[in-house]
């Protein structure tokens, strides 16, 4: 349903790619002069060893007219490559639609992130705007296109926020955040060590060694309710992992809950916003979900809210509670918790 | 593609790309090895490696080298292969890598790492070095590749779409006119053509695959699109207009208090709190979250909202 695609679409190794690295890796090495075997092989993602089968397979190209003619001659003695002659290879390629689009619209993207997080790279007049202006003229009428597709960050999260959060992680800082939990419902108070800003699923993060929880932690900005750059330098552990961030920024433990909540059509959402273990389709559009969260006061909180429109099914205790604490908000009301709507199963359809 | 077929294009690039003059299809049968002896044999081969060329982005010019050329030519014309001169300062040139490492997790990483290439063939130096301190992502999703080329092509679509609150999908044909992703979440706007009305759709409501129903520019987009502003307005929430009055337990409630434009000690352990909203069905689903903590003394349909999701969440 959500959630990055069961195959990352990584570099995949077909051979209309291995084309293109031929046509890019003469003008590669012209555009440098000379250039190291392991240095280019880095630079292209591949292996010394496929470097000089393309090196070998481009001294070969040969063309029989008007007489036999090596168009191509280069030299990869010593570990350092050299073409010296190149024919009409010596440029690349324009980019195409797809190219020019996909670094445009990161780009602009960047462009929006540098107004939530006051980033100098990406501020205005920056290097910014400069490489999108001459990207842009590089890449020609392959360019228009990319207007079609834009990226829009959320601005939720206070400027000032993450204009100290930067602050501090320039000159390397420690930083005090009162931090609000809306699992816990709770406003928390702690000192973090920052490590990076992340912007992810459009919102923007703190990346940081939590020195409540002694382990890394990331804080979304919007729920930062007050930052203090503290007159402490940051101590980063060694130990500290940052988040790997292409693997998805909330990895289950072994030992959280696993919640399994039924949903009606307008309960569907649930699997759009979290991330899910499962997701199984039930008749007319209901959904089961799986989903795995260390808080069981989170997942009462979201079978209140969800009301009719999905069921907690497990595990027990968080059931309960959840009938519990409905019952008890139903009785202020003065309307007992016995007033439900009779005899109905099948709430969830 | 075998490596004698690598082998063959390659040639042929070289081949037509060092040519002045167009060259008839007997000439390039001579001139690049690995074409099979007999003529139909090669034709074929020769039509499907100029379509291969092709989706490689290169262009191919067909003419004649003059009024007495019977048969017409091929050749590659240099000033449009060829990337125009790009020269980028060490920081532009960290931004860039930082924009390519953006579709990591999503479709067009395989077209942001082929263009990395070329302009590291041009001799731009995007190191992942240095370290900005920022690291965005976009995320991926099924259904944007082909809306992305549906929007590049201008080609309209079909594809099944489970509405908010429905039970079965329904077939939608779209003139889409561009992708968003806000907030995260990719959405595709266009003119819907059996509702006759522009309409935006969230990419992850698609079910199974998205086809095109035309041919490539038959799509339309008016002078002065916006697609940002069209989805933005249709993922927009009303403006607060009411307050509520809540009575809130003691030291819990943050999450409501935040927003409050009142917020008094009232006895017994409870807090008088007023809170502006806009949207009532949701601001009813927020205040059922909180429990037995929250009571809404006012407005009646506000409280009678939250009532019904307790009731539900207690079914």
């Amino acid at each position: 349903m959500t959630g990055p695609p069961a195959h990352p679409p990584a570099r995949v190794s077909t051979s209309s790619d291995r084309l293109q690295r031929l046509l890019a890796l003469v003008p590669y090495v012209i555009s440098r002069k000379v250039v190291g075997l392991s240095e280019t092989a880095a630079a292209f993602g591949v292996s010394e060893r496929e470097l000089v089968d393309d090196l070998n397979m481009l001294w070969c190209v040969e063309l029989r007219a008007p007489d036999p003619y090596c168009p191509i001659d280069l030299s990869y003695e010593g570990g350092e490559i050299v073409v010296s002659q190149a024919e009409s290879m010596d440029r690349p390629l324009r980019l195409g639609v797809d190219e020019a689009s996909a670094l445009l619209v990161a780009l602009r993207m960047l462009a929006e992130v540098g107004q939530v997080a006051p980033v100098p790279g990406l501020a205005e007049g920056s290097a910014l705007s400069r490489t999108i202006a001459k990207l842009e003229a590089a890449a020609g009428e392959a360019a228009a296109p990319s207007a079609q597709v834009a990226v829009q960050v959320d601005r939720h999260a206070e400027r000032s926020v993450a204009a100290q959060l930067r602050e501090a992680l320039a000159a390397g800082r420690r930083v005090h955040l009162s931090y609000y939990v809306p699992g816990r419902d709770e406003a928390t108070e702690r000192d973090v060590d920052p490590m990076r800003l992340l912007v992810v699923e459009g919102r923007t993060y703190l990346e940081g060694w939590c020195r409540r929880a002694e382990g890394v932690r990331v804080f979304r900005l919007d729920r930062v309710l007050a930052v203090k750059v503290l007159k402490v330098a940051a101590e980063v552990p060694r130990e500290a992992e940052p988040v790997d961030i292409d693997s998805g920024l909330f990895r289950p433990s072994p030992t959280d809950l696993r919640v399994v909540i039924e949903l009606s059509p307008y309960g569907r959402w649930v699997a759009e916003y979290y991330p899910c273990e499962e997701v199984t389709e039930l008749s007319e559009g209901r959904l089961r979900v799986i989903l795995r969260t260390p808080d069981s006061e989170w997942v009462r909180r979201l079978g209140l809210r969800l009301g009719e429109d999905g069921r907690v099914v497990g595990p027990a205790e968080v059931v309960a509670d959840v009938r519990r604490e409905a019952g008890a908000a139903l009785a202020q009301y003065g309307t007992a918790g016995a007033a439900g709507p009779p005899g109905s199963p099948g709430k969830v359809s | 593609m075998s490596k004698r077929k690598t082998e063959r294009l390659l040639s042929l690039v070289v081949c037509l790309l060092s040519s002045q003059r167009y060259l008839t299809a007997t000439q390039i049968r001579a001139a690049v090895p690995g074409y099979p002896d007999s003529f139909d044999a090669f034709k074929r081969m020769f039509e499907r490696d100029k379509e291969e060329l092709r989706e490689l982005g290169i262009p191919l010019d067909m003419g004649s080298n003059g009024p007495l050329d019977e048969e017409l030519g091929y050749r590659i014309p240099r000033q449009r292969y060829v990337l125009p001169d790009i020269r980028l300062e060490p920081d532009e040139a960290a931004v860039l890598a930082l924009a390519a490492r953006v579709w990591r997790r999503a479709e067009l990483a395989g077209a942001a790492a082929g263009a990395l290439l070329k302009l590291r063939a041009a001799g731009v130096e995007a190191e992942e070095t240095s370290q900005p301190g920022i690291e965005p992502r976009l995320t991926g999703e099924a259904a944007f590749g082909p809306l992305w080329e549906a929007v590049r092509d201008r080609r309209p679509v079909t594809f099944a779409y489970l509405a908010f609150g429905r039970s079965e999908p329904q077939q939608r044909r779209l003139e889409p006119w561009g992708v968003v992703n806000r907030h995260g979440r990719w959405y595709v706007a266009g003119h819907d053509q059996a509702r006759d009305a522009v309409r935006v759709f969230r990419l992850s409501r698609i079910e199974g695959q998205v086809e095109f129903s035309g041919p490539r520019g038959a799509v339309k987009v008016p002078d002065g699109t916006d697609v940002r502003e069209l989805v933005a307005e249709w993922d927009s929430h009303p403006a607060e207009q009411q307050t509520a009055a809540l009575k809130i337990r003691s030291g819990t409630g943050f999450g409501l208090r935040r927003r409050a434009v009142r917020d008094q000690p009232g006895g017994d352990g409870w807090d008088l709190v007023d809170v502006p909203f806009g949207d009532a069905a949701w601001f009813a689903e927020h205040i059922a979250s909180f429990g037995a903590d929250v009571i809404v003394t006012e407005p009646a349909d506000l409280r009678d909202a939250v009532i019904t999701r307790l009731k539900g969440a207690l079914a």
